[in-house]
């Protein structure tokens, strides 16, 4: 009997994926074994669906271009950039950077860039992937 | 026993009939409420006097915090608050991209609330379809804004993030930025399943019918909100009352449900029918937005440095006003001359004024009715908690703590019960 649920999932056969699919078809026996396999290129995984432009990853700062004019230090709203007086140059805060951008906006040299880059999850905050000294 | 005896049941602070930390005193005679009695305050979390201890453009990030589901309302009343006590005009642009963003927030959240609801009566699988259809819109938000929730677009003098050129073909295509009319589509044509599923379903139907009635009079006096006192029949809307962004230039009329045929009962049937009413008239808003919106900047003042200067030297207060999905809402802003953070940051949030209405919506009803009608004002104690009302067209600053209100709702349930108390 042809019901709107046999419709729906027709359709989803052939619409395309909003999210990522799973990484592959059919849950491994061994996941160590799987990670194995990819390691070595024998077993191909789904690929993660594209990054949108304009997105809003980690932020990336360029020391060289800084002027040290303190501007971003003065709109950041959680306290990620802390001034270097020694350095003349920002120290940036992974973990408490809430992503609004506004240090994007206000620097004079275009010194920072949002980056596509989200996988920054870490267990210590002040550790060396989440803390970037000038 | 007396007669008369009642029992008091304490719901909250933490209860599953709550999806935010707020206690509702309920007296009960038998299975019937005959008080009820609302006690806020635990979920005051200071914001406002963290933002006075902030220079303006850190507040903004702030603000939106205020709210998940709000966050655009926020912004939005600060950024304007701001604007107005230091004399900055936003640019055409930004005004419409700004009206865009706050009409699709209005779908997400309407959308939202009825799939709340339909969980607080116990049809879980509403619940999932109104959140999947649901992503439609958060998708289109992320594409826009580059964050789901908390979308840091606002900025003081306009938007800090056009829309995005991929989506804007007017050249190539007839249609105008396409995603946008894509979405709108996708929901007009739910519309009519959101309809069958809420308004025609005849359990739904029980469940909603002459439950949680607030009249036209009890509204007015209560000064409720929103699609709350909508339902009542009661014509109030700040869009077209005092038009804010780019409302001034659209048509756009109160959504009351004798438009539609319907009685204005103000029972839970009817908030739910102004509130699906109201997902039509927002795509209509955003169409006839992305018909008239003009090609300019979309920020008056670019320079960040300077504007932050010409804020210090400010003098003045401003009001940000806006028809938040829940209703109206306010902010209150004070810059002194000299000083780079705020001088004062008041916030009042739709639930505040609708959380009087409890009193008479809940009388004489069962305690089973009690999670539909506490969802039937869409509460937000996240925004709410906080509270002052400053009445600006009569340009008088009336202050309410809780006791008064407390004191207030009390008077107003002894009025209607009479001696029985």
């Amino acid at each position: 009997m042809p019901t709107s649920t046999i419709f729906t999932l027709i359709k989803q056969l052939v619409t395309k994926k909003a999210t990522n699919p799973f990484p592959v078809k059919y849950t491994p026996k061994n996941m160590h074994a799987a990670a194995d396999l990819i390691e070595k290129g024998e077993l191909e995984i789904n690929p993660p669906i594209d990054i949108p432009s304009d997105f809003r990853g980690k932020l990336v700062y360029d020391k060289e271009c800084c002027i040290g004019c303190k501007l971003c230090t003065r709109v950041c709203p959680s306290e990620a950039l802390i001034f270097d007086a020694e350095k003349r140059k920002v120290k940036h805060y992974v973990a408490r950077c809430t992503f609004c951008g506004q240090c994007v906006n206000i620097c004079p040299k275009s010194c920072f860039e949002f980056s596509d880059e989200f996988l920054i999850a870490g267990i210590d905050k002040y550790s060396d992937e989440l803390v970037y000294e000038p | 026993m007396s007669k008369d005896a009642t029992y008091e049941v304490p719901i909250g602070p933490i209860h599953p009939a709550l999806k935010e930390p707020f206690m509702v005193k309920f007296k009960l005679d038998g299975e019937t409420i005959v008080d009820a009695d609302p006690h806020p305050g635990m979920n005051h979390r200071g914001i406002e006097f963290m933002g006075m201890h902030r220079n303006p453009l850190k507040v903004i990030p702030l603000a939106e915090r205020i709210c998940g589901i709000c966050s655009i309302v926020h912004q939005h009343m600060y950024t304007t608050a701001v604007e107005h006590a230091a004399g900055i005009e936003p640019t055409n642009r930004a005004r419409y991209i700004r009206t865009i963003m706050c009409e699709l927030e209005r779908i997400h959240s309407h959308v939202l609330w009825a799939g709340v609801a339909a969980h607080e009566i116990g049809f879980d699988t509403h619940l999932h379809f109104t959140w999947k259809i649901r992503e439609k819109v958060m998708d289109l938000l992320e594409e826009i804004s580059g964050n789901r929730v908390n979308y840091s677009m606002w900025t003081v003098g306009g938007v800090r993030r056009d829309i995005p050129k991929k989506m804007y073909r007017r050249d190539f295509s007839p249609k105008m930025y396409p995603k946008i009319q894509n979405t709108l589509e996708y929901y007009e044509k739910l519309y009519g399943k959101l309809e069958d599923i809420f308004l025609g379903d005849p359990s739904i139907r029980l469940r909603t019918k002459n439950i949680g009635i607030l009249t036209e009079k009890e509204a007015l006096e209560l000064c409720g909100v929103g699609p709350t006192v909508r339902a009542s029949g009661v014509k109030k809307d700040v869009r077209i009352d005092q038009p804010y962004a780019a409302y001034g230039d659209l048509e756009l009329d109160y959504v009351i449900p004798s438009r539609y045929g319907y009685e204005n009962t103000g029972d839970v049937f009817s908030k739910t029918l102004v509130r699906l009413k109201e997902i039509l008239q927002s795509i209509d808003l955003i169409r006839q937005c992305v018909q008239k919106m003009p090609d300019e900047d979309i920020d008056s003042e670019p320079k960040k440095a300077a504007l932050l200067n010409k804020l210090k030297k400010a003098d003045g207060e401003g009001i940000g006003r806006i028809e938040a999905p829940r209703g109206e809402a306010l902010h209150y802003v004070r810059l002194k001359e000299g000083h780079e953070e705020l001088d004062n940051w008041k916030v009042r949030a739709s639930t505040y004024n609708n959380l009087a209405t409890y009193a008479p919506m809940f009388l004489g009803e069962q305690i089973a009715d009690i999670p539909i009608i506490a969802a039937c004002i869409d509460p937000c104690i996240g925004c709410m908690d906080r509270a002052e009302i400053v009445d600006i067209n009569t340009g008088e600053q009336t202050s309410y703590d809780h006791e008064e209100l407390h004191e207030m709702s009390v008077r107003k349930t002894r009025e209607i019960l009479g001696d029985k108390l």
